[in-house]
């Protein structure tokens, strides 16, 4: 199957059940919220390593925020909802109570409850205050430009993380050039974040290694630089490959990310897109390239 | 809204009409007009539920003529101006009153929704616990408030009064919102614990007085408040517009716009803990 000339090969990217959660981040302009949830999403690429994988998505002009203040959203994905708690204490901490003018609100209907703001609430040395009203308690905590609002809880639910496929170009410039069209594209479905810096990663990682203690390790079948001492997976041509990795909080978020990007990523210079997997044993959801941009 | 025929429409609306029988100045207690006491009952039950005329023990039968079926919905309508306590203890279901009502209107509610069309007597809500009232018109005194000797008024739920309201609304809430789209009477919040108190006219004079914590925000003309109140500071309170976008999603005509100026907010009374909040809307701006 092909599409604008480029491959699309006959495999599935398969992904993983993950907790996730969806805030809602407001402050005095745009740019203020947009800063504070940046802040509390950075350093959120990969589970790895970070936590959490995080990222921030744009809300409909049709949804309006909490507080009708400008505002955006916050996804964060962990593999457990005890590990959301722990990062979202931090990240709403230091990352968005820091930020000023800033408030922080629920953004998921459903899921379960963890605390958040009632335990933030402690910053405010017994000046804090709370509001309840339509079961949604905020607390009030004096800072000094005002007050910091952040809902006393946040839903989580069942979400989708791992999702990805892989941009095969001739070269960088081609395999960059598609990755970030890709990415400007994928940004229009909501629900969904490319955690990766500029939703794109270079160092996409096998779970083996050769040394004892490291769980993972570089794709070396998709390193261009070391093609003829590995069983390279690279086709004849590509030199450089990039990937995007999808989390959601639904599945059809990500297998609708997925189609809109491949799509997208279908640009001169590419020679194939692709998706990793583990043969369809790990993961509990299978996201098939070709089933999802139609055969 | 004089006669059965009208009564007879109400009927549209579904559930169980009662239609005051005749107009009166005699005191009716008619507490037994709640879902709850409704539940599992027929109309000829329903009718056979105790009353007060007076100091005369009666039936509801006696008073309203009652037709229709399903607890969960009832309407009230003719002259009810002397009934007191509809609605009274009520924990669900839904009871909307298309005259004007009586006193003690969902006394000690904790669920469910009471709707007045027009206006209520004294003591809407008192010792509310939970559930929505509105009142579309005016409202008597001490609305939401606490009754003589006891300690605590309203601890949760919401009363949305849309006209005016008397003296001492809110007196000693522990919990919930109160929220007046036009003017209140003196001490508004008078010994309040906690909880909110919106008002969109002009707020009485000597609000919050004995206020130990809790919110009154004047979104219209505020008095002068009394000595033991302190300015704090003048700043945008998001947590305000917020609510107020609540209240517009339940449908009051509440110009949300009203929230997202400044406020200057004043901490007292501090004859008690002094964190109690009057936010008065800067309008200057």
């Amino acid at each position: 199957m092909r599409i604008n000339g480029v491959e699309i090969e006959d495999t599935f990217a398969e992904a993983f059940e993950m907790s996730g959660a969806r805030l809602i981040v407001t402050a005095h302009t745009q740019s203020w919220a947009l800063t504070a949830a940046q802040a509390a999403t950075g350093f959120a690429t990969s589970i790895i390593g970070c936590g959490c994988e995080a990222g921030t998505n744009e809300l409909a002009p049709d949804d309006p925020t909490p507080d009708g203040r400008p505002g955006v959203a916050a996804l964060f994905f962990t593999t457990s909802r005890q590990g959301m708690e722990t990062q979202l204490l931090q990240r709403v901490g230091q990352g968005i109570m820091t930020s000023p003018t800033s408030a922080c609100y629920n953004g998921l209907a459903s899921g379960d409850a963890i605390k958040v703001g009632g335990k933030l609430r402690f910053f405010g040395d017994g000046f804090q205050s709370s509001k309840f009203l339509d079961g949604r308690r905020l607390w009030r905590v004096p800072v000094m430009d005002g007050e910091f609002v952040v809902e006393e809880s946040f839903r989580v639910s069942k979400a989708v993380g791992g999702g990805n496929f892989f941009i095969m170009a001739e070269g960088i410039e081609a395999a960059l050039a598609a990755a970030e069209t890709a990415v400007g594209a994928m940004r229009s479905v909501p629900g969904v974040i490319m955690p990766f810096p500029g939703g794109i990663v270079r160092s996409g990682s096998k779970v083996s290694s050769k040394y004892k203690g490291q769980h993972v390790s570089s794709n070396t079948p998709f390193c261009p630089t070391i093609r003829p001492l590995v069983e390279s997976a690279l086709p004849d041509g590509v030199e450089a490959v990039l990937e995007i990795v999808i989390d959601g909080l639904e599945e059809d978020l990500v297998g609708e990310a997925t189609r809109v990007g491949v799509v997208a990523a279908c640009l001169p210079g590419v020679v194939r897109i692709s998706a990793g997997n583990y043969g369809g044993s790990l993961g509990r959801y299978q996201f098939h390239l070709r089933e999802l941009v139609g055969t | 809204m004089g006669c059965l025929a009208c009564a007879a429409l109400m009927l549209d609306r579904g559930g169980i009409t009662l239609y005051r029988k005749e107009s009166s100045p005699i005191p009716v207690e008619a507490d037994s007009i709640c879902p709850d006491r409704f539940l599992g009952r027929g109309p000829a039950e329903i009718a056979a539920l105790p009353a007060y005329y007076g100091r005369r023990r009666v039936t509801l039968g006696d008073l309203f003529e009652v037709d229709g079926a399903g607890a969960d919905n009832i309407t009230v309508t003719g002259d009810l101006r002397h009934v007191k306590k509809i609605g009274l203890g009520m924990s669900m279901g839904r009871i909307s009153v298309t005259d004007d009502v009586g006193p003690h209107l969902g006394a000690y509610m904790s669920g469910g929704e009471i709707s007045a069309e027009r206006s209520a007597g004294d003591w809407v809500g008192a010792h509310m616990k939970g559930g929505r009232i509105v009142v579309q018109g005016d409202a008597g005194h001490f609305v939401g408030a606490a009754y003589p000797g006891e300690p605590r008024g309203v601890t949760g739920g919401a009363i949305i009064v849309g006209g005016n309201v008397g003296g001492e609304v809110g007196a000693r809430m522990r919990r919930g919102s109160i929220v007046v789209g036009g003017d209140t009477g003196e001490f508004a919040g008078a010994h309040m614990i906690a909880g909110s108190i919106l008002v969109f006219g002009r707020l009485g004079a000597r609000p919050g007085a004995g206020m130990k914590r809790g919110s009154i925000v004047a979104f219209g003309d505020a008095p002068k408040l009394l000595p033991t109140f302190r300015y704090a500071c003048r700043y945008e309170p998001a947590f305000l517009r917020f609510y107020v976008r609540r209240l517009e999603e339940w449908g009051l005509s509440i110009d949300s716009v009203a929230a997202d100026g400044c406020f200057r907010r004043y901490l007292g009374d501090t004859n008690q803990s002094g964190k109690g909040e009057i936010l008065v809307r800067d309008q200057s701006q």
